[in-house]
């Protein structure tokens, strides 16, 4: 573990210096929102960002990549072993992340995701300006111990950079200058922790987060699933901006020749429709309200039993992201705490 | 980790229809060789993923007995494109298998010594056939079997020579019924629940196994209760969208369960309170 004093201007140089070796994603301004893209050069890096629109998972689960190619009936494994700098990452993206992680390499691991993840170097940020709808804070995701590479603090007008990991000292190796971070600024970095993790509650959360799992086994008839689920369009927005949700789709794509193309897959997810559709016809979570509560009790329940912690990082996409209003999950669980 | 050392769990292996038989109006016959000469290496009540390069891929039960390793059999209904593509194919053609994936019926131990009692509704013959086949190649192992099969209609019959096979054996009893007859039937006409109440078992030494359409087994499940046979010595195959079946894809999930993984095959005392599982 080793700790420097950047300043903005340091870290600019430092992006700069990584673009001329390798391929680096951070955050820019998309219209008045912000988005992970590959960066050119330092000076449209934003690193006051609230909250991107997607997360950074599309980087390890493109929203659409190729598995496989196929030539007649031969198939051959396509794997992307590009290596990448993710710059910026908040600390409740980081979390989903370390969720996914276990997700694609537990049981039977999925060499396209977890090869991806091998070859990026993460650079996580800590929270500079909260987005309206982030409630990270209550689901113990508004600071990270662990799980970068490296980790900058904006701690007054300087920047402490964490570097923890073998990859973060050879992202860092090479750049002249640098200097060491004193005792007391990297120790006042749990001013900024201790704020972030009491600011980022947008929304209060009632239950403890031990207490959601139990809440769901005896909630399966709550009259909350019904009300809510009647306003929904099934839009599947809720699902598709979430950083913790990883359901898949495949299909294939056949070349001109029609003898060669690729086996693709793609983001899909359990508000839509046609979701559990078997072929013949049956759908077995044919109403709005069954797939608006298998959403919850995936979250709260299902997944969190594989990841060991509710699947929600508290990022507030859901929330922004549904037009009638009804997907923030504070406001579920909250009413299955009051009944 | 090396990722060109690593396994890729989405990569079907080649394999060969050895012969393509077209069965009924919907169901095609497939007996199927790796062409690595590998057995499938299945347990009755698995599936496989069968792939054909530009149209897709589908989970399929595979409906023969391990016992012969060296090919398997699938029975493909023509639901979608790929079964659709697949039913054009001809003996030498080349498909893609991925598996065996799933859970399988406890044929070596909740089953053995047993009575057993089959309950097949339509489709359900498929996956049940692999079962039937190794309890008869074991005939030694379990108790009395009696096999319960009902479809929609005579034309919908599957297997037709073993039904008649299965018919003619004395050591086994097996019924039939279809839900409509027509001018050549001279069975029972009526749905399988019917077959139900005439046979007398021994709830404490049965094993029920069921599988067929999503809504046969609420009704097949009040006849085994009025039989007596409890949660515990009854199993079922339920059929999910097991897009993946490697767990990851979310399609297969009944609630907290996925089918590809910890089905297709359940005890039903195991899934009795799963909300969405019947
Ligand atoms: S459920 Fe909503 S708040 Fe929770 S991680 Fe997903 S998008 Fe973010
Ligand atoms: S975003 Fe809202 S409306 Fe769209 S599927 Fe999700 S809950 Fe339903
Ligand atoms: S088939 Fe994909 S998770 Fe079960």
């Amino acid at each position: 573990m080793s700790y420097y004093k950047m300043s903005e201007e340091d870290l600019r140089q430092w992006v700069d210096h990584l673009l001329s070796k390798v391929t680096v994603y951070g955050v820019q301004a998309k219209g008045d929102r912000f988005a992970f893209n590959a960066l050119n050069d330092s000076s449209s890096l934003r690193l006051d960002y609230d909250v991107t629109i997607l997360p950074p998972k599309k980087y390890f689960l493109p929203p659409k990549e190729t598995l496989l190619s196929y030539k007649g009936q031969k198939y051959d494994s396509v794997v992307d072993e590009k290596p990448f700098v993710l710059f910026g990452v908040h600390p409740y993206d980081l979390a989903a992340i370390r969720q996914m992680d276990k997700i694609f390499s537990s049981d039977n691991n999925d060499i396209h995701y977890m090869t991806r993840r091998n070859n990026a170097t993460i650079v996580a940020l800590d929270v500079q300006t909260p987005s309206a709808h982030n409630f990270s804070g209550n689901m113990n995701t508004a600071v990270i111990e662990g799980e970068y590479d490296i980790l900058l603090t904006k701690v007054d007008s300087s920047y402490v950079v964490d570097v923890r990991t073998g990859k973060g000292k050879e992202l860092i190796k090479g750049m002249s200058g640098l200097v060491t971070a004193e005792m007391a600024l990297v120790d006042s970095r749990h001013k900024v922790w201790e704020e972030n993790k009491s600011r980022l509650r947008a929304y209060p959360l009632k239950p403890s987060l031990s207490e959601i799992p139990g809440l769901l086994d005896k909630s399966r008839e709550h009259p909350v699933w019904a009300e809510k689920a009647e306003l929904c369009f099934s839009c599947g927005s809720c699902v598709m901006v979430c950083p913790t949700c990883y359901c898949f789709d495949v299909q294939d794509e056949a070349e001109w020749d029609l003898s060669s193309g690729k086996r693709i897959r793609s983001w899909d997810g359990c508000m839509l429709e046609r979701f559990a559709l078997v072929a013949g016809g049956h759908n077995f979570r044919k109403t709005k309200e069954e797939r608006y509560r298998h959403r919850y009790y995936r979250k709260g329940k299902y997944v969190a039993e594989k990841v060991g912690e509710i699947s929600c990082v508290g990022c507030g996409r859901c929330v922004s992201a549904c037009v009638p209003g009804i997907a923030n999950p504070c406001e579920v669980y909250n009413r299955l705490k009051e009944d | 980790m090396d990722a060109r050392t690593m396994k890729d769990i989405y990569l079907p292996e080649p394999a060969t229809l050895l012969e393509v038989k077209p069965f009924t109006e919907m169901e095609t016959y497939y007996r199927i060789k790796l062409d690595s000469g590998r057995p499938l290496g299945h347990k009755p009540g698995q599936f496989a993923e069968i792939s054909l390069a530009g149209i897709g891929e589908a989970p399929i039960s595979i409906s023969s007995s391990p016992v012969k390793t060296d090919h398997f059999e699938m029975v493909i209904r023509n639901v979608g494109n790929l079964t659709r593509a697949l039913r054009t194919l001809k003996d030498g053609d080349r498909v893609g298998i991925r598996g065996p994936f799933g859970t399988s019926f406890p044929v070596n131990d909740v089953m053995k010594g047993k009575d057993l009692l089959y309950i097949c509704g339509g489709m359900g013959l498929v996956p049940m056939r692999s079962v039937i086949q190794y309890t008869l190649d074991h005939r030694d192992d379990y108790g009395e079997i009696t096999i319960c099969y009902g479809t929609k209609s005579p034309s919908e019959r599957l297997f037709t020579d073993e039904l008649e096979n299965w018919g003619k054996r004395k050591d086994i009893a097996f019924l039939e019924t279809v839900d409509r007859g027509d001018d050549s039937w001279k069975g029972n006409v009526g749905v399988i629940t019917k077959l139900m109440p005439g046979i007398s078992i021994d709830p404490h030494k049965t094993v029920a196994l069921v599988c067929g359409p999503p809504i046969m087994y609420k009704f097949v499940l009040l006849e085994l209760r009025k039989m007596e046979m409890s949660n515990e010595n009854i199993y079922m195959s339920l059929e999910r969208h097991m897009k993946c079946g490697v767990g990851k894809c979310g399609h297969c999930q009944i609630n907290g369960l996925y089918a590809c993984q910890d089905g297709p095959v359940f005890k039903y005392s195991e899934i009795a309170d799963v909300k969405e599982a019947i």
